[in-house]
């Protein structure tokens, strides 16, 4: 089976899933493997939601907020580009390719531009292949195991005994 | 009737049994109520006395030190059957703690710097710890070094923890008091620590914050008055749980997060990255970078005690 | 306790059902946690539809609500209003998007169906978390600001003041009347602009409801719905406003030069007086001059005072300085109109470079009959020019600079056709790609127009050069054409050619709608709230648009659009009271330790610190909900109502389980 990268968006409420809704109402289609979580504002996101939807099984995670100077809420956008400089700063210290979680810009009225920019991050994922967070951090456990368990239950046998 | 006690180390530096130990006198009134039945580092006890036991025997079992092999994995299990209340002590317990940075690396890769690649290293056979080999023809074994260092309750069911590296010689004896005196609270709870983070017990004033450089204690003296985050120093006092006095605070180093977070934060380390990025002052990319290139090695940074207990756990392989 | 969740999923004809598979969506949403029904309609968003989840919230079958259909933008109020006349708290309710994010945006319809699950898993898991939000109402201040005092502006003014309302005007020139002031004639029925405006001008002037502030700039707004705070810079005009009486001693005595003596016809077009203290135009409003300190000998090197001298009011006052007013507001209409498009950057239509090459705006001011030229059409040099073509769409209907139509250019050079032809003796040409001629009484027009022996070309011109070919081209502007009904090129030679510049949102638009968090759309303009049934509204509650702020209009379209504005103002003031937004962000003071991290994360400073409490609190009046000061809360204090971490941790889940 090929394989169909996951992807979490989390758009601003204002801009850019606005956007996203006008890419539906224009019937311009792009890769179905974007869903989107809904945010009042991209300042709302938090690098923790980030983190949590690769663990959670991502392969990658846009982030979309209004234009600089653009913000329904003024500065919000500025916050969100700063927590997303400091982020991709760590990622790559845990292994994970910067490239998987993108910020963009994308305004009310651009809804072209949210297809492109969707099927353009779905394609680069695709090329980075499965994140897999999970997967790994059971791979990377697969042989920290305990051998004295059995050991352990029957000498808990014994003294039941 | 006196309460049948033990204190167990793991992956540890052995600091929180001195902090045990930093009691002091009060250590009498503890004895005086609690038999150790086991304390490695301090009596001749066998692992095999406490396989004797009964199960539930000990009343309570502070453990602290996070599970870096098999062997603390054994303990730690052996333990819980055998106690009826486990404590994990201190920060490596209770959220890996500085072991838990080797998270970033895997057990080759940290096998070939300590044995082959270290500057001081004279190994010219190449010589590795085995798990099984044969000495003077007798099988000799060593605990399994694991891949990924774990908190104690990724093992084992954890009653309370008591956080912190080292955990306050004070909080210790309030919690062992409150066992004394039945008076524990919910199970699952941090007992020993506050409900704020550090920012509530830190004497330093605060104001609002705009950071726009970031500097290390070893290249200023910090203003004693002043916010150590606001004069551009990473302090994590705004991610950590209050309960230590604020002790590095005063000594005018930041805070580093050996109490760990506050309940419903799932990642300390991440947490800060919000909270820091949010109250810098450059709005473009470019001077964004140039304050953040102000950050030494930001991950290991923010998640110095909370590796093993953070979202992601260990770099991905 | 486990919740009750019924799940809703709407067909919406084909919209949806034609990619989505519906029963398996059903099937899927059946087996989810805490799903107690799953329901399927063909529009649920049809009265018999919003019936179905109300009976059985009645019936007490569910306590939450799912509803997989279009975008909450479009649907969420109503699906929320049903919740409450069924009984239920709104805020537990969540809106699963599985049309303009899903079926009409993806081709494969097994994924799109897998799309759709994941979709209604986020929300399902998101609902089970929600809680219930109170709602909170605060008053409306009715009064109004009215940002522009052009004719949408003054529209809208008029209307909330002839209802009793106080309303603040503020315009940036000097006088309101903005371009219609500027205008001779008015098409399609060539009624005398000055004669319909100026009525309007000197109402507002003496409305007893409406305090004008011109030659003022908004220099702040803060506040939300019904309770805005208004700074607004008075702008120096040197002259006193309550002394002047506007006899014009000043400018008739004043030798500085706002508008050049020497030069052609061209350069010296004005409407008002062309010393440096003037009056825009003799009817302004209010009929105060202003010093244009750029000019003014006095403001240059302090030689001058003569206007100070002249004046027997003693009205001048040179060390005058600019003042900052407050205003409370309950509402505010945006109407700060248009600029045209300049048209300097279009190097082959030669503008600036020929002398006789004009913009619109200068033929209109030419024609008009209260400017310089006494309503004259003349060449540069002050002929009358024998031969005059008229450019259309410059500027507009171009993918390099405007996109859009900017729908008045056809008509007023319809207007220009007939004017000339009434004036003076002179062929008219009109190069047109398409001629739009859509409003009341246009197509008559036009076909009027067709009588008057004006020669039409269909083309987009491509230059307009000096370079003749021909003997007969020799000291003329040659427009060169390809005429696409003929289908050839051709070269005509001309005395004068007009540039239908289109119509721009004013430079001063973006300033203003960030003031009011207001979005600019790609072409410039505020974007709308709904683009068909929301066009006077925007997606800030309290703030509204008329006139070309939104788009290009004419001016019975802006007309109507200002009224518009004016009576959604007034319907918010008659309502008294607004809801405002629920989920605000709050503060657990348990767990705040007072770090002041989140203070300065506000933008609207809702956040205070309570010195007493040691702790941050949110006053949820002024916060609008965005979230960022829970994001920035480094101990979890903060938490987003209806955007809580776990909420959103749970929506992550559910759209990646699968």
């Amino acid at each position: 089976m090929t394989f169909e990268p996951k992807i979490v968006g989390f758009l601003c409420n204002w801009c850019s899933y606005t956007g996203a809704d006008l890419a539906g109402t224009a019937r311009i289609k792009y890769a179905p493997n974007i869903r989107s979580v809904r945010v009042m504002c991209s300042g709302r996101i938090e690098p923790t939601f980030i983190i949590k939807a690769l663990f959670e099984g991502a392969d990658g995670v846009l982030i979309a907020g209004c234009h600089p100077g653009d913000c329904h809420y003024q500065e919000g956008n500025y916050k969100a580009l700063r927590r997303h400089r400091l982020l991709q700063r760590i990622l790559p210290e845990y292994g994970v390719e910067p490239e998987r979680v993108r910020l963009e810009w994308i305004a009310a009225s651009e809804g072209e531009r949210f297809a492109t920019i969707v099927n353009e991050f779905t394609e680069q994922i695709r090329e980075l292949g499965p994140l897999g967070v999970k997967e790994s951090l059971a791979e990377a456990m697969k042989d920290d195991i305990d051998h004295h368990e059995e050991h352990i239950e029957e000498s808990g046998a014994a003294n039941e005994a | 009737m006196k309460l049948k006690g033990g204190i167990y180390w793991g992956s540890g530096c052995g600091g929180c049994d001195v902090a045990v130990l930093d009691i002091h006198e009060k250590i009498l009134d503890v004895a005086e109520k609690v038999d150790f039945l086991f304390w490695p580092i301090a009596l001749d006890f066998k692992y095999d006395d406490v396989r004797a036991m009964d199960d539930g025997e000990f009343d309570l079992v502070l453990y602290n030190g996070a599970i870096r092999n098999s062997e603390n994995e054994e303990i730690a299990k052996l333990l819980r059957r055998k106690t009826k209340t486990l404590v994990a002590l201190g920060a490596c317990a209770h959220i890996g703690g500085l072991p838990s940075l080797a998270n970033y690396h895997t057990k080759q890769s940290m096998f070939d710097r300590v044995y082959s690649e270290t500057e001081s290293t004279d190994n010219p056979d190449g010589t590795v710890p085995l798990e099984k080999s044969i000495v003077d023809g007798n099988g000799l074994e060593l605990p399994r070094f694991y891949n990924t260092v774990k908190t104690l309750d990724q093992v084992v069911d954890v009653d309370y923890y008591l956080p912190g590296c080292p955990p306050v010689p004070q909080q210790i004896v309030n919690a062992l008091t409150a066992v004394f005196n039945g008076e524990l609270p919910p199970k699952g709870s941090i007992i020993g620590a506050g409900t704020r983070t550090l920012c509530d017990e830190c004497p330093r004033e605060k104001e609002e914050k705009e950071i726009s450089e970031i500097k290390r204690p070893l290249n200023m003296i910090p203003d004693p008055e002043k916010c150590l985050l606001e004069q551009g120093l990473i302090c994590l006092g705004p991610v950590t749980r209050e309960g230590c006095g604020a002790r590095c605070i005063n000594s005018g180093v930041p805070c580093r997060g050996c109490y760990g977070p506050l309940e419903e934060v799932h990642d300390q380390g991440i947490r800060m990255i919000s909270a820091l990025a949010s109250v810098l002052g450059p709005k473009e990319e470019k001077e964004i970078d140039a304050v953040l290139d102000g950050i030494v090695d930001p991950l290991r940074t923010f998640h110095r005690f909370s590796t093993a207990a953070s979202i992601l756990r260990r770099k991905m392989i | 306790m486990s919740e009750r969740i019924g799940v809703y999923v709407c067909h919406c004809g084909t919209n949806i059902a034609g990619k989505v598979d519906i029963d398996k969506v059903v099937e899927f949403a059946k087996g989810l946690d805490d799903v107690t029904l799953v329901r399927e309609y063909k529009f649920m968003c049809s009265d018999p539809g919003q019936s179905l989840i109300q009976k059985d919230i009645e019936d007490g079958l569910i306590n939450r609500v799912v509803v997989a259909s279009c975008s909450p933008l479009m649907h969420e109020k109503t699906f929320r209003n049903v919740c409450t006349r069924g009984g239920l708290n709104e805020y537990l309710f969540a809106m699963a998007n599985i049309r303009e994010q899903c079926s009409w945006v993806h081709v494969d319809e097994a994924q799109t169906t897998e799309k759709a699950k994941d979709l209604i898993e986020a929300s399902v898991r998101r609902v089970a978390l929600q809680v219930p939000l109170t709602k909170r109402e605060v008053p409306i201040n009715p009064q109004t600001l009215v940002i522009g005092g052009g004719i949408a502006g003054i529209q809208a003014a008029l209307d909330l003041a002839d209802a009793g309302k106080k309303v603040i005007l503020i315009e940036k020139e000097p006088s309101i009347g903005g371009h219609m002031a500027k205008f001779d004639k008015t098409f399609p029925t060539l009624d005398c602009s000055a004669c319909i405006l100026t009525p309007k001008m000197v109402s507002v002037g003496q409305h007893e409801n409406i305090e004008l502030l011109s030659w003022s700039e908004v220099e702040d707004i803060s506040g939300y719905v019904g309770n805005f705070n208004i700074k607004i810079r008075k702008k120096a005009r040197y002259v006193d406003a309550e002394l002047c009486n506007g006899c014009g001693a000043c400018w008739e005595k004043c030798p500085g030069t706002r508008v050049p003596r020497k030069g052609n016809v061209h350069e010296k077009l004005s409407l008002g007086p062309t010393t440096s203290i003037y009056m825009p135009f003799m009817q302004a409003v209010p009929a105060i001059p202003v010093i244009d300190t750029e000019t003014c000998i006095r403001f240059k090197n302090g030689k001058c005072g003569i206007c100070a001298a002249v004046c027997e009011r003693n009205a001048i006052k040179y060390d005058m300085e600019d003042e900052i007013v407050e205003f409370e507001v309950g509402n505010i209409i945006l109407a700060t109109g248009f600029q045209t498009f300049d048209p300097e950057p279009v190097k082959r239509y030669g503008y600036g470079r020929f002398d006789n090459v004009m913009t619109a705006i200068e033929f209109e001011i030419m024609n008009c009959a209260s400017g310089n030229t006494g309503g004259k059409i003349l060449m540069a040099d002050g002929k009358e020019p024998k031969s005059i073509g008229i450019v259309h769409c410059v500027g507009s209907r171009d993918k390099h600079y405007n996109e859009y139509c900017s729908r008045v250019c056809c008509m007023y050079a319809l207007k220009y056709s007939h004017l000339i032809k009434e004036k003076i003796d002179a062929e008219v040409y009109e190069f047109y790609i398409d001629l739009r001629c859509f409003g009341k009484g246009y197509e008559e027009f036009y076909d009027r127009l067709l009588g008057e022996d004006v020669r039409f070309v269909r083309g987009k011109v491509a230059e307009v050069t000096e370079v003749p070919i021909e003997e007969a081209e020799k000291g003329k502007l040659v427009v060169e054409v390809e005429d696409t009904l003929v289908g050839m090129v051709r070269r005509i030679p001309l005395d004068m050619v007009v540039l239908c510049t289109g119509l721009e949102a004013h430079e001063s638009l973006p300033d203003v709608a960030g003031l009011c968090s207001v979005s600019i759309g790609k072409d410039g303009f505020v974007i709308e709230k709904h683009p068909k049934l929301g066009p006077v509204a925007t997606a800030t509650d309290g703030v509204f648009i008329a006139g070309c702020c939104q788009s290009p209009k004419d001016i019975p379209d802006t007309v109507a659009q200002a009224s518009a504005a004016s009576s959604a103002v007034l319907s918010m003031i008659t309502r008294e009271k607004i809801e405002i937004e629920s989920a605000t962000a709050s503060v657990d003071e348990d767990k705040c330790s007072g770090c002041k991290l989140c203070n300065s994360l506000c933008p609207y400073l809702a956040i205070k610190y309570d010195e007493e409490k040691g702790v941050s609190v949110v006053n949820e009046a002024l916060c609008k909900g965005c979230g960022t000061c829970a994001a920035g809360c480094p101990s979890n204090a903060i938490s987003a109502k209806h955007f809580e971490d776990r909420q959103i941790f749970a929506e992550i889940k559910g759209i990646l389980s699968a």
